[in-house]
């Protein structure tokens, strides 16, 4: 038996993912209509044999209720979340609730970050950590070596796969090997964090200085896997798949092109399929490429939308409208002849006749393999805003005929005339 | 239309185009000025049909280059008018005096008045009134002058209650008066004594000698004047020539489900549904405009497309362009001739050379090579 655990964080978490983390907790920010986390729950539903999906987090019970019970009802799995009573760091949630994560024996569980897009080979790393006969087995990806700065670090060994060196977001380059934040754990594993946490409990009573830093806080990372490195317990499998982490809002619409992109070939279904223009009783709009439309989500047979846009339940696409690399919320409304380019319209947001929300995209450079998402500052180094993609907050009413560029929205703004590269309070 | 007022008969006028018009660049680039059409009819032919309508029978054009498509264009144009077209051409330029020197036989020819007129300008040419005018006080030239609101800007002229003009201050720092010089004149044969066959600006070395005799009188103008050189003046131009248009021949003026306000189609143009068009466009001929296009403040030149649910405001295009779908375009962008500007585009004040091909969004003002 096997089960698998989601670390989401908590709302303090999350902040570059502002202001479409200010309604809605990030990982429930749908992301090829699906919300975020739920292709997690999809990839590990798949798996055979697995009977529990464990989300740790810090947000409130209440925020996740009714994604629980919808994920329960769709996938015929066991779901619970499992909230912290503070921020304990992404072993100490783990480690707290150490007896519901053992509890049934299971052989041994994922462990999922809960800002990772990827396309999850999870049977397969399952196969690999059996085969090692593994404490811990971790999914790693190629990254460039500038970049590999950003992400942890390995170095394996090529003939056994056993990483000999592992080393958080390091200041000098250590390997273009990077973890992919996605594990499988051996139920021995909890001996290993006793270990660090009675180390760290007798620490911090011997510290006369008392500081205020929670004694059960531990980070899975640095304080449990970086000194399994090396002691033959401790894996990695490459994979060559699509991998990517969501950290700011500017990734979503990669992550999205990326989700929508898999669907292809695992679930057809969700993507939207252009007019017939053999059959005049098609009541369809143009697709270009890979689109998902809730079902829910109205649009008007003149429009074109894609490649690569997602649509939400209740959304209004109005006719002539043409929308292209974008997510557009649940409930929201794009008038007439509009155009919606690299931008995210939030839930409710209303954009009037023949204006533009248009974004500029901050993909991986496609020329330099395994480039991975940058997630630049909000400003550069004169100030100003670096062009990143346009963003909608939720409730806002965009009038007519007036061009957003580059900008961020916060929610319920009405506004009333073109903005470039600005946010707005 | 000819001989409409016989006393008037056998009136001359000169008409000062000068050179390549490169203020109206990207446009004057494949039309001389004198062609580009404003308001669906080449700027010069506003100014030989007043003329002409007023009993001018010989027009010269001052020009400091040649032109041969100009020439014959334009004198097919004077040929149906009934009107004489002299071109006459400056080797080197002449200012704004040396032309009427250059240009001294055919003037002096009989003792009517003529006119002069600066090719640039917009009213509604009270020649008529000006003839007049000048007439009546006997004088020898007249000069018409127009209110402006900012008249630091320009040569502001201070007469008196008759018209009989006093002074010319040059850009005046403190206010004297808001009337400048509109550009427009009539004047006896013998104001060519004054003037040499050499470069001689008439506003700096002719009338202030004239004041100062008290020769030269001032007409205040009746309605809206404009200096159209530019793209900017040139789209304001339009506004205020529909706005006028309305007021003197509305039927002329398109009315539709798809427009609002003030707009001039041609006949031959096409609009598609679900449009807004205006306030104060001007479609030329053979123009398609696609459905779901909004377009304002805006020419849209012969035979150019614009593909369904773009949205232009403040904008020339140029002859035979294609705008894509979903374009925007804004801020005084001009699109020479023959431009592509490709689907989802924006261009924001843009000035783009003829024969381009615009692929990606120009978000701040510049020019296309």
């Amino acid at each position: 038996m096997l089960k698998a655990i989601i670390l989401i964080g908590g709302p303090l978490k999350g902040t570059r993912f502002r202001p479409l983390s200010l309604d809605i907790p990030k990982p429930l920010f749908p992301v090829a209509g699906l919300p975020m986390i739920q292709h997690h729950v999809e990839a590990c539903a798949r798996v055979p044999n697995l009977k529990e999906i464990l989300i740790i987090g810090y947000y409130a019970a209440s925020e996740l209720q009714q994604f629980i019970a919808d994920m329960v009802q769709e996938y015929k799995v066991n779901i619970r979340y499992l909230q912290e009573f503070t921020a304990l760091g992404t072993a100490g949630g783990m480690y707290h609730f150490r007896d519901q994560i053992c509890s049934g024996n299971p052989d041994a569980f994922f462990v999922l970050n809960g800002d990772v897009c990827a396309d999850l080979p999870l049977q397969e790393l399952l196969s690999f950590h059996q085969l090692k006969n593994a404490l811990v087995s971790v999914m790693a990806t190629e990254a460039t070596r500038q970049q590999s700065l950003l992400y942890g670090c390995m170095v394996r060994d090529e003939g056994t796969s056993e990483v000999l060196h592992y080393v958080e977001k390091p200041s000098t380059f250590v390997s273009t090997l990077i973890s992919c934040g996605v594990y499988v754990f051996s139920t021995e594993i909890f001996q290993t964090m006793s270990t660090v946490f009675n180390n760290k409990q007798s620490d911090y009573y011997s510290d006369n200085t008392h500081n205020t830093k929670e004694s059960s806080c531990m980070q899975l990372e640095q304080e449990v896997i970086m000194p399994l490195a090396g002691t033959g317990k401790f894996f990695a499998m490459p994979t060559s798949r699509w991998w990517s982490q969501l950290k700011s809002a500017g990734s979503a619409i990669y992550a999205n092109r990326h989700y929508l992109h898999l669907y292809q070939s695992k679930s057809s279904q969700r993507l939207a399929k252009s007019r017939s223009k053999d059959n005049p009783d098609d009541t369809g709009c143009n697709i270009i490429g890979d689109v998902h439309l809730h079902p829910s989500a109205s649009v008007h047979p003149t429009a074109t939308l894609g490649p690569n846009v997602s649509v939400g339940a209740g959304a209004i696409i109005g006719p002539g409208v043409r929308i292209k690399e974008s997510i557009i919320l649940s409930g929201a409304s794009i008038a007439d002849h509009s155009l919606v380019l690299h931008s995210i319209v939030g839930r409710a947001t209303q954009v009037g006749k023949w204006s533009r929300v248009e974004g500029t995209p901050c993909d991986p450079n496609p020329n330099k393999p395994f480039a991975k998402m940058d997630n630049p500052p909000l400003f550069n180094q004169d100030g100003r805003l670096n062009p990143s993609i346009t963003i909608l907050g939720c409730s806002v009413t965009v009038p007519s005929e007036v061009i957003l560029l580059n900008s961020i929205v916060l929610p319920y703004k009405e506004l009333t005339r073109s903005f470039k590269n600005e946010i707005i309070l | 239309m000819c001989g409409t007022d016989s006393k008037l008969g056998g009136m001359k006028a000169l008409i000062l185009v000068g050179g390549y018009g490169t203020r109206l660049r990207p446009l004057t680039l494949s039309r001389p000025k004198p062609l580009v059409e404003f308001a669906n009819k080449p700027m010069l032919l506003h100014q030989m049909e007043a003329l002409v309508e007023v009993g001018v029978h010989e027009v010269v054009l001052a020009v400091s280059y040649r032109a041969e498509q100009m020439e014959q264009e334009l004198k097919e144009e004077a040929d149906k008018l009934g009107c004489k077209l002299v071109f006459s051409h400056e080797t080197e330029p002449l200012g704004t005096a040396g032309p009427l020197a250059l240009a001294k036989e055919t003037l002096s020819a009989t003792d009517e008045p003529f006119f002069v007129l600066n090719s640039d300008i917009i009213c509604e040419f009270p020649f008529k009134d000006l003839v007049a005018f000048h007439r009546n006080h006997g004088k020898e030239g007249t000069i018409v002058v127009t209110k402006v609101e900012e008249p630091s800007k320009y040569g502001v002229v201070v007469y008196g209650e008759q018209g009989k003009i006093q002074s010319f201050i040059e850009k005046p720092q403190e206010f004297v008066s808001n009337k400048i010089n509109a550009g427009m004149y009539i004047f006896n044969p013998s104001v060519l004594k004054r003037i040499k066959l050499q470069p001689t600006s008439i506003e700096k070395e002719v009338f202030p000698y004239m004041a100062d005799e008290g020769q030269l009188y001032a007409m205040e103008l009746q309605g809206f004047w404009m200096d159209v050189g530019q793209p900017r003046d040139f789209l304001r131009g339009m506004c205020m020539y529909l706005t006028a248009l309305r007021q003197k021949n509305a039927p002329v003026l398109h009315n539709g489900p798809t427009t609002v306000g003030n707009v001039l189609v041609h006949p031959t143009a096409k609009i598609g549904q679900g449009c807004r068009i205006g306030p104060n466009v001007t479609i030329g001929p053979g123009v398609v405009i696609e459905d779901g296009v909004c377009i304002k403040r805006s020419t849209i030149l012969r035979d150019a497309t614009i593909r369904s649910h773009s949205w232009l405001e403040g904008c020339i295009v140029g002859w035979r362009s294609v705008v894509g779908q979903w374009v925007r375009m804004e801020n005084t962008t001009v699109l020479g001739e023959d431009v592509i500007v490709k689907d989802e585009v924006y261009i924001n004040g843009g000035q783009v050379l003829p024969h381009k091909s615009i692929a990606s969004s120009v978000p701040e003002p510049q020019i296309i090579m």
